[in-house]
């Protein structure tokens, strides 16, 4: 089974390889406290249409705000 | 202003570089913008008609203020409120022995106390400048240096991660105010300092042309700019927020631009605060149903934003909006870049009102050329320039004369200087300050075109500075920060297209030997980069190159790597001495 939680934090750091993978806690929201922006906000969503195929409409962006969010969200929408 | 009005005028007009009329013909010409304030006898502060008058003339129980904050809480503060809030700032600052005229600075997230701490350093008669939160340690830093920071309000958060580690360098720094109940050591916690403070302080009289606000801004080489701006920019702000923005006492409005840059403070603080609106201030970022839901919950009435977010709620498309009920929504205004026809158009059809577009910049200090209320929206149009503006279209000769190109033609966007808001000096720069104003024309930098009808059309910007979602950018500070890593040698920075943001960052990149191009390299750069600058800032992609074209003085063409990122012809390249590889 694809690890959904190490293939977002891949493509969060991808972007903002400013963060330290290691030191993202779980509930910590991706603007609030990791400091994107929306253009990365953005920018993560592209990637991860472009890994996994899954359109995330904006409505969606606040369930993919933190890890443990994102990765229960890809969980359910990425076709086995 | 009644009687001490044509005073405040004339006694304005001092230090202003070259003035095209005469003092009577300007007086009049702002004598409309001039009914909009009341000032004092003997001088004008903003704070004042933004706040004091209001509550002397009753409406101290109108709310000024409706806070939405990150989690869904509301907070709201009536102009009586307001007024308090910024007197205790106010006796806060002086009782640290701040005196009128010191550099009081805002860094931090859209809160209540980032406007009453704005309002309340103009009340004390200090200078207020706002920086972006999500700037990195250099820029701020940067800008606290040249602007000889005396006091810094922001967060423990911010503090600790981008202020502590310098702070003790910067020796102008006298006083750091720290929101909430407790503080890191050496600052005081805002909380308790405020509860303290009384809730009445006499407004400062300040003279009209006494500074009150420094904006900084990008060059394309050098230091940021900081642009000085003086108290009776109020006139202005007044004038504008009613003629362009249709801001009437009462009305609900939503600036959705963050007070770190221009527009969040002359029309997310100042303007609407003088026409006595009530201001909806979200403290979070875009998200996409927070925000209709938002229009249609507090009924708003005016929206002020920017193309890249309305280009964010497009991708979107219609079908998102349908659940929301717009009919409040009375007239839509964008700044920051050109806003394309498409969202015009698309604006019109979700919201019932098309979008606005006007144009202005940090060194106007308000609206210069707008799609004005009741006049025809041209889509990719910025519209016409505003009463009591003269703007031209210029063709600057090799020997540095100027022409006044006809309709039609592409040439910078030019102002006859003399409008109140007008900056009065870069900070410490006379000689760049000088170079703007030319013949009687202030020089904007950017490339425009008037149509027959007198409308003006955004073509592109005269030098290499990058408008990247709303925010002007100067690649000299982003190639400053790469060649801080030990693996650059040489950076270029340009802005490329981007189908949201206008123009995303890009560095081409030389590297010094021991250094290989790879893909792990790149990410370090990026990171490193983010870490200094902040997100906004910090390039978005950055490629490796052998060489970079130089010019035989060595300075990086970065005309030709943009030339050549978009496929177009290089124009003279007579100067070009090493090529790129």
């Amino acid at each position: 089974m694809t690890d959904f939680r190490a293939a977002y934090l891949e493509e969060l750091t991808n972007i903002a390889p400013d963060i330290d993978p290691d030191t993202v806690g779980d509930d910590e929201h991706i603007q609030d406290d990791l400091e994107l922006d929306s253009m990365d906000v953005l920018n993560l969503v592209m990637a991860l249409h472009k890994r996994f195929g899954v359109d995330i409409p904006e409505a969606d962006y606040p369930r993919i705000a933190t890890v443990a969010l994102a990765t229960r969200y890809l969980e359910s929408h990425v076709a086995s | 202003m009644q009687t001490d009005s044509p005073n405040a005028l004339s006694r304005a007009k001092g230090s202003r570089p070259e003035m095209s009329h005469p003092d009577s013909v300007e007086a009049e010409r702002w004598r409309m913008a001039a009914e909009l304030v009341d000032g004092f006898d003997d001088g004008l502060n903003i704070c004042h008609e933004a706040l004091d008058r209001h509550v002397e003339n009753g409406h101290g129980d109108q709310a000024a203020l409706r806070w939405l904050g990150k989690s869904g809480e509301t907070r709201d503060l009536s102009y009586a409120d307001m007024r308090a809030l910024a007197a205790r700032f106010a006796n806060v600052l002086t009782a640290h022995g701040l005196q009128p005229g010191d550099a009081v600075f805002g860094l931090m997230g859209r809160v209540p106390e980032l406007y009453a701490g704005a309002l309340g350093t103009l009340k004390a008669g200090m200078v207020f400048t706002p920086l972006f939160s999500a700037f990195g340690p250099e820029p701020i830093r940067t800008r606290m240096e040249i602007g000889s920071a005396t006091a810094l309000i922001t967060t423990a958060s911010i503090y600790k991660r981008k202020i502590a580690a310098w702070r003790d360098e910067l020796k102008s720094l006298k006083l750091v105010l720290i929101l909430g109940d407790e503080a890191p050591e050496g600052c005081v916690a805002l909380g308790p300092a405020l509860g303290a403070a009384a809730p009445e302080f006499d407004t400062v009289h300040t003279a009209p042309e006494d500074p009150a606000l420094i904006h900084f801004t990008s060059g394309t080489t050098g230091k940021p700019k900081g642009a000085v701006h003086v108290h009776n920019a109020v006139l202005y702000h007044a004038f504008s927020g009613r003629h362009a923005l249709d801001l009437t006492p009462g009305t609900i409005y939503w600036c959705t631009a963050d007070p770190g840059w221009v527009t969040g403070t002359s029309y997310g603080i100042i303007a609407p605060l003088v026409n006595r609106v009530t201001m909806i201030v979200d403290e979070a970022e875009f998200d996409l149903d927070r925000w209709y839901g938002t229009i249609q919950r507090e009924r708003v009435e005016v929206w002020y934003s920017a193309p890249t977010a309305i280009r964010m709620m497009m991708r979107t498309g219609a079908e998102a909006a349908r659940p929301y009920d717009f009919s409040s929504l009375r007239f839509l205004a964008s700044v920051g870049e050109p806003l394309n026809p498409e969202a015009v158009t698309w604006s019109a059809k979700v919201f019932g009102k098309p979008f606005h577009d006007n144009w202005w910049q940090t060194e106007t200090g308000g609206i210069m050329i707008a799609n004005q209320p009741g006049m025809e929206v041209r889509p990719g149009s910025m519209g016409k320039p505003m009463p009591g503006i003269e703007a031209g279209i210029i063709d600057r000769a090799e020997d540095g004369t100027l022409t006044e190109l006809g309709d039609g033609q592409v040439g910078e966007l030019a102002l006859r200087p003399g409008w109140p808001s007008m900056m009065r000096a870069y900070l410490h720069e006379q000689a760049r300050y000088d170079k703007c104003f030319v013949d009687g024309w202030y020089l904007s930098g950017d490339l425009a075109m008037r149509d027959a009808d007198g409308y003006f059309w955004f073509v592109g910007r005269a030098d290499d500075l990058i408008k990247t979602s709303g925010h002007l950018i100067g690649p000299f500070e982003v190639e400053s920060a790469l060649i801080e890593h030990e693996a650059v040698a040489e950076a270029g920075v340009i802005g490329v297209p981007d189908e949201t943001a206008g123009e995303v960052v890009k560095a081409y990149v030389t590297l010094n030997p021991g250094h290989e191009p790879s893909a792990e390299l790149e990410r370090a750069l990026r990171g490193h980069a983010r870490k200094a600058l902040g997100p906004a800032v910090a390039p978005r992609e950055i490629v490796f190159r052998e060489t970079l074209p130089k010019t035989r003085s060595g300075k990086i063409m970065r005309r030709l790597l943009k030339a050549r990122e978009l496929g177009l012809p290089e124009g003279d390249i007579s100067t070009l001495e090493t090529d790129e590889s």
